[in-house]
């Protein structure tokens, strides 16, 4: 039977000595400040038997020497502001064992000014027990908690309704509680595996069964626990692997990065996004460790691939038939824990996986107070304030690699940075379609069979397809590389042709202006009969401005789709303004200083150089004879026929 | 299929460190020569394929055990690592330790070790510090970030901690200030034990029964460190004695328990 007096508790329900080290349960408990959360897991590590000898009588003995009652919380409330102030400010993590499994119990604070540390704490969780008040009831904190662990994707969540030697041990305030807050979280969607009765400062229905709530009929804490289950990781899910970084420590060229979801072997074809590359997993490279040929989720690995693709931080592998949505646009809910609101119209960083980006809402389209779970209101003019939840629209600047968090989460959550200081966490509900450069899936995989085939071309040309695309200001010299790229390769009996805006202009987009759209749409279309060409074994040079990034990776995108594999070379020509301003061929300059030409790329509209370009020349440096050689020399391996 | 807890607990260590040596142009890792550090060493080489791309600092307060420093010079010849050595001249010059010294447990250890760190990091302008501290050593370090940040004067704010979800770790920080990264924060002593073992790692033989009937569990400065009485000769053996054991592993270090707060207040002050 529990007594006022802990020392004299027999450790016997549970033993924490023995055996390996296995898996482990990691369990936060929450609630609403001086519900008993620190005491719940320093009696829990009591009466399972979890203290190194001697840690409860020298607790004991500080208590005394200063003066106040001994208190179960100070086992975890280890800062001295934390003992003096008898509340928890950061969350600890303290590992026990029942005798069926190993466990860390994650404190968490209950303040509000310390949601940020209780945020922390749940996120590393797999379940959680909320903690309520018998006497109090459900407070502001409890209900804001309940909140936080969906937006977190904390599905195994319990009820423990403390204090009960406060109110009686009485059934009907046990009944009242536990009616009132499993409501709240059916408004959530969370239905709680067990609602415990329990007195943490006496042990009731804690290891033991109490002889106190005989109206009880279920189990204790430490059932409740073991009978909590440790998810598997998402094997079942689409592959995704964000690229941390490609290492070239020796001869290798290691892709390195954690597989968040699905399953890969040597062999498997993979789909690099934004960049929209593809190569053939070579091997899996690891030190001190035998070879193995596939990973699974969860796996830190890294890989080589048969292609020597130009890679960086922030591509996600994916198989091609299963692919993230790539997109400037998307919705999300987010909570906010910054001191300074959350407003539309204000960049931010935001990180998702390895992908960090620069972003800003365009829309707050509803708040919910995660206290009261009232709303969606319509935001005021004040954004998302702290410890609110609201759903917004996020336009970024460049293209952005994600999945509705319901589909694959790993892909589907992020952090925004204020400054040098995370201030909140959302997931995605949605990639906006209108920004999205490529369908997440492909819906048809087949191409048409019956023409003659890719391989017969090649065999005849001698060559494979490709695309050649030239980037760069006006006078860069596009054209006339273009030009003479093309007699280069004619006279080797190279099958190429040239797409500048004189041969395009006249017909194919002869119904297009130069508004920005029309000029988006004009790169489409370069970029989907260039695909054509390549497709047929020509080798397409395309000769455009093409200032926006976007409309770049969507003509890579355009010529990878369906898995054609033909080579898409981005040729920088970096020639400084100043260069280009001199030549001026057509005097275009000349009028856009004049203020004739409005929107003049370098002059009063932005050029975004490419970061990963497959070349860069600048042919103020180089002179044209030399500029044609680099191109061949960069194109005559990768046109090779194999 | 799924990996089994030790691998799971490399995989997270090994995301870690991969996310550190991305993020700081200027990073080294404290290598103290015990197992935790040297399981963190470890780790380093299966991150980034045999090698360990950053410089390794030995905070050497002289007094040592001394078998730890020929030790650490022979790994760091096999292993080819780089290697800094940081040192309190002034205070060893003066005298101001424990025990021959006038300083209490607590100063010895804030100038020797503390202090000296502050000095390496300043002179090499590191902005990542990778330490091998974990959870269930002691109960502040069991409050934590892996990604934890220190102020101009090294200092630890415990009361506002920066929230860390998601992997998403804390790696914009002001100039002049530093982040300490904590990649084996998740492992307990018997994980790293059991880790030495399946990995069939090199581990300093202090740890091990000498024939005295006593062994190192956590190694530090000779003055202040004590053995536990052991009869553990091996690894295997080490890792049983784990398994039902019901002592703490920083019991042996008596700086720890010169008063309730000693080592919060070390830890504020930027030890380890």
């Amino acid at each position: 039977m529990a007594t006022g007096s802990p020392s004299r508790l027999a450790r016997r329900a549970v033993t924490s000595s023995a055996g390996p080290s296995g898996e482990r349960l990691r369990l936060v408990v929450v609630g609403h400040v001086d519900h008993g959360k620190s005491t719940l897991i320093g009696r829990l590590l009591h009466d399972t038997g979890s203290l190194p000898d001697g840690k409860y009588e020298q607790l004991a003995a500080a208590a005394a020497r200063r003066g106040v009652p001994f208190e179960f919380a100070n086992l975890t409330d280890a800062l001295q502001a934390e003992r003096d102030q008898n509340a928890t400010i950061d969350t600890a993590h303290v590992g026990f064992r029942t005798a069926r499994r190993e466990c860390v119990l994650i404190d968490a604070p209950g303040h509000r000014e310390f949601l940020k540390n209780m945020v922390t704490g749940a996120a590393a969780a797999d379940a959680a027990i909320v903690i309520v008040d018998a006497q109090e009831g459900v407070r502001e904190q409890s209900r804001r908690h309940g909140t936080l662990l969906k937006l977190l994707g904390i599905e195994q969540v319990a009820v423990a309704v403390n204090k009960l030697d406060l109110v009686e041990y009485a059934q009907a305030a046990f009944e009242r509680i536990a009616g009132d807050y499993t409501a709240f979280l059916a408004g959530l969607g969370i239905t709680p595996r067990a609602v415990v009765p329990i007195s943490a400062r006496f042990g009731d229905n804690i290891a033991a069964r109490s002889a106190r709530t005989p109206w009880y009929a279920g189990g204790t804490i430490v059932d409740l626990i073991d009978a909590f289950t440790v998810p598997r990781p998402a094997v079942d899910r689409p592959l995704r692997l964000p690229l941390q970084a490609v290492y070239r420590f020796d001869h290798r060229r290691i892709l390195a990065g954690r597989l968040e979801s699905g399953t890969l072997r040597v062999g498997d074809r993979l789909l690099f996004l934004p960049s929209g590359k593809q190569s053939t997993v070579k091997t899996i490279e690891q030190w001190h460790a035998p070879a193995r040929r596939s990973a699974v989720a969860g796996d830190a690995v890294g890989l080589t691939l048969v292609d020597q693709l130009f890679l960086g931080r922030g591509e996600v592998a994916s198989r091609l038939d299963d692919a993230p949505s790539t997109t400037s646009r998307f919705t999300a809910r987010l909570f906010w824990l910054g001191r300074q609101p959350f407003r539309t119209g204000r960049s931010y960083r935001f990180k998702l996986a390895t992908q960090e980006f620069d972003g800003e809402a365009v829309a707050i389209t509803a708040v919910t107070d995660a206290a009261t779970l009232e709303g969606p209101a319509a935001p005021g003019d004040g954004g998302l304030s702290a410890s609110e939840v609201g759903e917004i629209t996020v336009r970024t600047r460049r293209p952005v690699v994600l999945d509705p968090y319901d589909r694959v989460p790993h892909l589907g959550r992020f952090v925004v940075v204020d400054g040098l200081d995370v201030c909140g966490g959302g997931i995605v509900l949605d990639a906006d379609e209108a920004g999205a450069l490529m369908p997440a899936t492909s819906a048809n995989l087949t191409r048409p069979v019956g023409y003659v085939s890719c391989e017969r071309r090649q065999a005849r040309h001698g060559h494979r397809g490709a695309v050649v695309w030239f980037t760069g200001l006006s006078g860069a010299g596009k054209s006339t590389l273009a030009a003479a790229l093309e007699r280069e390769l004619f006279a080797r009996g190279w099958e190429a042709c040239v797409l500048d805006g004189d041969n395009v202009r006249v017909g194919l987009s002869a119904d297009l202006g130069f508004t920005a759209a029309d000029r988006a749409e004009n790169l489409r279309r370069v970029a989907e009969v260039a695909r054509l060409f390549a497709e047929q074994g020509l080798i397409a040079i395309t000769a455009f401005i093409s200032p926006s990034r976007t409309d770049r990776l969507r003509a890579r995108q355009i010529l990878g789709r369906e898995g054609l594999d033909v080579p898409f070379a981005e040729v920088y020509l970096s020639t400084p303004l100043a260069a280009c301003e001199a030549r001026d061929p057509k005097r275009l300059y000349a009028r856009a200083r004049a203020g004739e030409i409005g929107e003049f790329t370098g002059i009063s509209a932005p050029f975004e150089p490419p970061d990963h370009a497959d070349l860069v020349i600048d042919t103020s440096a180089v002179g044209l004879e030399e500029a044609v050689a680099q191109l061949v020399e960069y194109l005559a391996p990768r046109l090779a026929v194999s | 299929m799924r990996r089994d807890h030790l691998t799971a607990l490399e995989n997270e260590s090994v995301y870690i460190l991969r996310e550190a040596f991305g993020k700081f142009a200027n990073l080294a890792m404290l290598w103290s020569i015990g197992k935790d550090s040297t399981v963190l060493l470890w780790l380093a080489r299966k991150a980034f394929f045999g090698h360990v791309p950053f410089p390794l600092i030995h905070i050497d307060t002289t007094y040592k055990i001394p078998s730890m420093i020929d030790y650490r010079d022979r790994l760091v010849r096999e292993w080819n690592l780089r290697l800094i050595v940081g040192r309190n001249d002034a205070v060893l010059a003066a005298g101001a330790t424990f025990p021959a010294g006038r300083a209490t447990r607590v100063a010895c250890c804030s100038a020797l070790k503390t202090d000296a760190l502050h000095g390496v990091i300043d002179r090499h302008g590191f902005t990542g510090i990778i330490v091998g501290v974990r959870r269930d050593e002691e109960p502040t370090r069991a409050k934590e970030r892996y990604f934890s940040p220190r102020n101009q004067a090294m200092e630890w704010d415990v009361t506002d901690q920066p929230p860390e979800l998601w992997d998403q770790f804390k790696t914009d920080f002001a100039p002049g200030t530093h982040i300490r990264v904590h990649p084996l924060l998740h492992w307990t002593e018997l994980h790293v034990w059991e880790y030495i073992e399946r990995e069939r790692m090199p581990i300093i033989p202090l740890y091990f029964d000498d024939g005295t009937g006593q062994r190192y569990r956590s190694l530090g400065c000779a003055p202040c460190t004590g053995r536990i009485a052991s009869t553990a000769r091996t690894v295997s053996d080490i890792v049983a004695e784990l398994r039902t054991t019901r002592t703490s592993e920083r019991a042996g270090r008596a700086q720890d328990r010169e008063s309730e707060a000693a080592f919060e207040l070390l830890r504020r002050d930027g030890y380890m």
